[in-house]
């Protein structure tokens, strides 16, 4: 029996705030061996985050911990700094979720990693660097001995997460601590990391701690896996344990509520639909461009986009981020101007449309935003976010205009109270259903949902499916539905529009798509979600690796 | 004792969270929030009582004279009355020095006492007290009226360039870049030499165009960023005009960022008038300001000092008054401000943990 990497005993971490102790992480019990994947799985707010921070003492200050980590057989809660200094990076690296903000904007990747190097051993700048871009070819960085002298900025989302991947690995340490490390980017470039992690592992034998929320990553990659939820361990076992047999309750309702592709029932189009009704939204020849600011040149986001969308239907517009596709929703609305091409909602071509023209549009319409902290007024009560639609197309005023607001609110099935809560009251499925609220507040011909649930937990997340759905049955609008998840498309749409590179690569039937893709990207796409099973994710692996080899 | 106060300070707590929750259907506006952390501010509420209690105090105290009214002030003197110069209780060769007394008996002292003159005289026997209050007066009106013109100025300047970007942006902000290359004491200067027969109130108004520039461009850093926030882009769906838009969504979140500003540019407008007097462009005898009064009797520090210190003192505790209510109300306005923690809260063992793991 080898000597487990990481022994985590009794750890409990708690958080000050406004005088009392919060509990985040609580009696955490955990042991990773030399070339074993611990998954730690939750919602957010669970601790996972918490837990991994903890293992490297690198919690806020106003955190305490009890209990005992041990890399390798040293404690690491309550050593002093330069015992922390030695094992961090050394011992126990780090991958955080977004490269961009952890990666320093104004050092070179190259530097970044061989300051890494020479901090831990006695080296010579030479020697490092060529480790450096040892290190680079090993994550698979095109052209490393050029990225080498690259700033994070210059390289893709994919290509830096490499680049970090990289500057963890520089001391080859024995464990790895990987922080959500492919949320931030698209399928398929997660698909290719968690290749290089799999490679990664049975290469050098590390001990992988993998912090997400994602069950497909987790079948894709995971031995072992800890389901958390508010701070408590809910369950711990093997990945086939937890998949296949989970004894927790919460356990089998968060596995229930991620979405799987092709496992949803067939939608029917809402009847009516046959007599050929003219379409609420239609684009053709779209093209939208970004004008050249100062030495920035000018760059086309969308080009010659044709879609159709017909009453009561649900359009899934899906793509990889860069693709254009938020642009196209915001272009459907009248918030960007095309360059060419024309846009017609319910019948008025707004392509070129004044303020005032689209004044009257603005009642067909309504739109659900990405980020539901952002797309909510902080300094408005969210009764009066709901109510503003209402408002300003002078449709109601005072008691009439609250009576209007509580509705809306039981629609999305929030308590009538919520009206004068603030949205920093509330949780981000809430703030979202307050978004919904408010885009439905004119009965909108067109709805336009732009990523509403990507910043939303699973089981948050399935709740509010259900609930669009429910609300689209009974008030028949049409709806454009932009998700990068095509799982989550799957759930919802009629049809699905696939997107690349600002151009429509592939539009219709969700089975058509989903089932008998025509176009390799799509195929390509397809391919690369990772499905919470993990014994069919690795017959899909192994079919994709094929595919590509 | 400690624990007793910690125990009260949470039962506090935990009733206003209660109150919070019991208020549910009724709600908190944001205003009431933010009054509600203001409250709770120590320095803030300190420095508040302070304030109004010296604005009471130095308005009050001289005659006054509002068209053909006549209020009598509660100060015997006023900056006009020319009493006999004191020599009781002076040391060798100095006169008129001040009859304020606040050493205790047990001490040896007289106890508190303000006496004939509590700021004493200066050259010519005018009492020194209402000299200072007159001038304090002149400071804060300054002080409040450059605050409220730059705020003004700064605020609509910093929110159009800021909203509008493009050529609208580009004028208004050269614009302010050609009054910041204009140093303002030279502008004071200025100003002072051709307006300052004119009042205190002109020379304040002048001053107030030409020190909006620092605010306007923090409004416009602010609103550059607000206004790609999603909610903008959802009120434009729901049919805000621009004006609904700039008004009802953005200045009130970008509120926090003015107020502190405009304090403490106030607090800098109270030392701009101090400086502009002391170098004889700001307030011009015969009427009197703290500036002015210190620059008078620069010569006397070595003898008498207290003509140095009293107002110098007034000046200070305004300032510092206007700074902190400032900072009181920058962490009011900031929702994500919590209260610093200190070393003994980390050793407390007072946890939630029990309870919690009890619960779930």
């Amino acid at each position: 029996m080898t000597e487990p990497v990481l022994k985590v005993e009794n750890l409990t971490i708690e958080f000050w705030v406004d005088g009392v102790w919060y509990p985040a992480a609580i009696d955490m019990n955990f042991e990773v061996k030399a070339g074993q994947v611990l998954a730690i799985v939750g919602e957010s707010g669970s601790g996972k985050s918490t837990t991994a921070l903890g293992l490297m003492s690198l919690l806020a200050s106003n955190a305490r911990t009890s209990g005992n980590v041990r890399v390798k057989g040293v404690e690491m809660i309550g050593a002093n700094t330069s015992t922390l200094r030695r094992t961090r990076g050394k011992e126990v690296a780090y991958i955080f979720q977004e490269p961009m903000t952890a990666l320093n904007p104004v050092y070179t990747v190259g530097f970044q990693i061989v300051e890494t190097l020479r901090n831990h051993f006695d080296m010579g700048p030479q020697e490092a660097r060529v480790r450096a871009i040892e290190l680079l070819t090993m994550v698979d960085i095109p052209d490393p001995e050029k990225s080498f002298n690259k700033y994070p900025h210059q390289l893709s989302g994919g290509q830096r997460q490499r680049a970090m991947i990289a500057q963890a690995l520089a001391c080859d340490p024995g464990l790895l601590v990987a922080d959500e490390p492919t949320t931030a980017l698209d399928v398929t470039v997660q698909a290719e990391i968690l290749d290089l992690m799999r490679g990664l592992r049975t290469k050098l034998n590390s001990a992988i701690v993998l912090i997400t929320h994602d069950m497909g990553v987790v079948a894709d990659i995971a031995d072992e896996i800890l389901v958390m939820k508010d701070g408590l361990t809910v369950e711990h076992g093997s990945a086939d344990q937890i998949f296949n047999r989970p004894a927790h309750p919460y356990t089998q309702e968060l596995l229930a509520a991620v979405p799987k592709l092709g496992h949803s029932p067939r939608r029917s189009l809402p009847s009516g639909s046959e007599s050929n009704p003219a379409p609420v939204l239609k684009l053709s020849n779209v093209t939208i461009e970004y004008p050249k600011r100062g030495r920035i040149p000018a760059f086309v986001a969308v080009k010659d986009f044709d879609l159709e969308i017909y009453p009561g239907e649900i359009v899934g517009l899906v793509g990889e981020s860069g693709s254009g596709k938020t642009t196209v929703g915001r272009a459907a609305i009248g918030l960007l101007p095309i360059k060419s091409g024309s846009i017609e909602i319910v019948g008025t071509d707004i392509s070129h449309a004044t303020q005032k023209d689209l004044f009257a549009i603005r009642r067909h319409t309504g739109i659900v935003f990405q980020d539901p902290a952002s797309s909510l007024n902080p300094r408005l009560p969210i009764g009066e976010s709901i109510g503003e639609p209402i408002y300003l197309a002078r449709l109601a005023k005072g008691a009439d205009l609250a009576h209007k607001v509580e509705d809306l609110l039981d629609q999305v099935e929030l308590p009538r109270s919520y009206r004068n809560r603030y949205p920093h009251e509330l949780s981000g499925g809430q703030r979202q259903r307050v978004g919904i609220a408010r885009a439905l507040a004119l009965t909108p011909d067109l709805l336009i949902a732009d990523e509403p649930t990507s910043a939303l937990d699973v089981s948050v997340q399935a709740r509010f499916l259900e609930l669009l759905q429910e609300l689209q049955e009974k008030l028949k609008f049409a709806c454009l539905f932009i998700s990068h998840d095509l799982a989550v498309v799957d759930i919802l749409s009629h049809r699905i529009a696939v997107m690349q590179d600002g151009r429509l690569v592939e539009i219709g039937d969700r089975d058509q798509i989903l089932q008998h893709p025509k176009d390799p990207y799509t195929q390509r796409l397809l391919a690369a979600v990772p499905v919470p099973d993990p014994a069919e994710q690795r017959l899909r692996r192994e079919a994709r690796l094929a595919a590509k080899s | 004792m400690m624990r007793k106060r910690k125990n009260a300070e949470s039962a506090t707590l935990d009733s206003s969270e209660g109150a919070i929750a019991n208020k549910e259907t009724e709600g908190l506006s944001q205003s009431q929030i933010v009054f509600g952390r203001f409250l709770r501010h120590r320095g803030a509420m300190i420095s508040i009582m302070v304030l109004s209690f010296l604005i009471l105090t130095v308005f009050s105290a001289l005659d006054k004279k509002i068209g053909p009214l006549k209020i009598p002030g509660w100060w015997k003197y006023n900056t006009i009355d020319q009493p006999d110069l004191r020599f009781e209780g002076c040391p060798e060769g100095i006169v008129g020095c001040p009859t304020l007394h606040a050493v205790p008996g047990f001490l040896g002292g007289k106890n508190f006492g303000i006496g004939e003159h509590p700021f004493g005289q200066d050259d010519i026997g005018r009492d020194y007290f209402a000299l200072v209050m007159q001038g304090a007066q002149r400071s804060i009106l300054v002080m409040v009226v450059i605050g409220l013109v730059a705020g003004f100025i700064g605020t609509v300047i910093g929110a159009l360039s800021g909203f509008y970007r493009g050529w609208i942006d580009a004028i208004l902000m050269r614009f302010t870049d050609f009054i910041i290359t204009i140093p303002v004491i030279i502008i004071g200067s200025v100003i002072g030499f051709h307006f300052g027969n004119l009042g205190v109130l002109f020379l304040a108004l002048y001053l107030g165009l030409f020190t909006w520039t620092g605010l306007s461009r923090l409004v416009r850093g602010e609103f550059l960023t607000l206004r790609e926030r999603e909610f903008v882009d959802a009120a434009r769906v729901a049919g805000a005009s621009n004006r609904r838009i700039i008004f009802k969504h953005i200045l009130p979140n970008a509120v926090g960022v003015i107020i502190v500003s405009v304090t403490l540019m106030m607090s800098g407008a109270i030392l701009l008038e101090t400086a502009l007097s002391y170098l004889g462009f700001g307030v011009v005898a015969p009427d009197v300001s703290l500036g002015l009064l210190i620059s008078q009797y620069q010569d006397s520090f070595t003898t008498r000092p207290w003509l140095f210190w009293y107002p110098g003192i007034l000046i200070i505790i305004i300032a510092l008054c206007v700074n902190f209510i400032g900072d009181g109300l920058r962490d009011a306005f900031d929702p994500r401000q919590r209260r610093q923690m200190t070393k003994k809260v980390k050793k407390q063992s007072v946890t939630l943990l029990n309870k919690g793991a009890k619960n779930v």
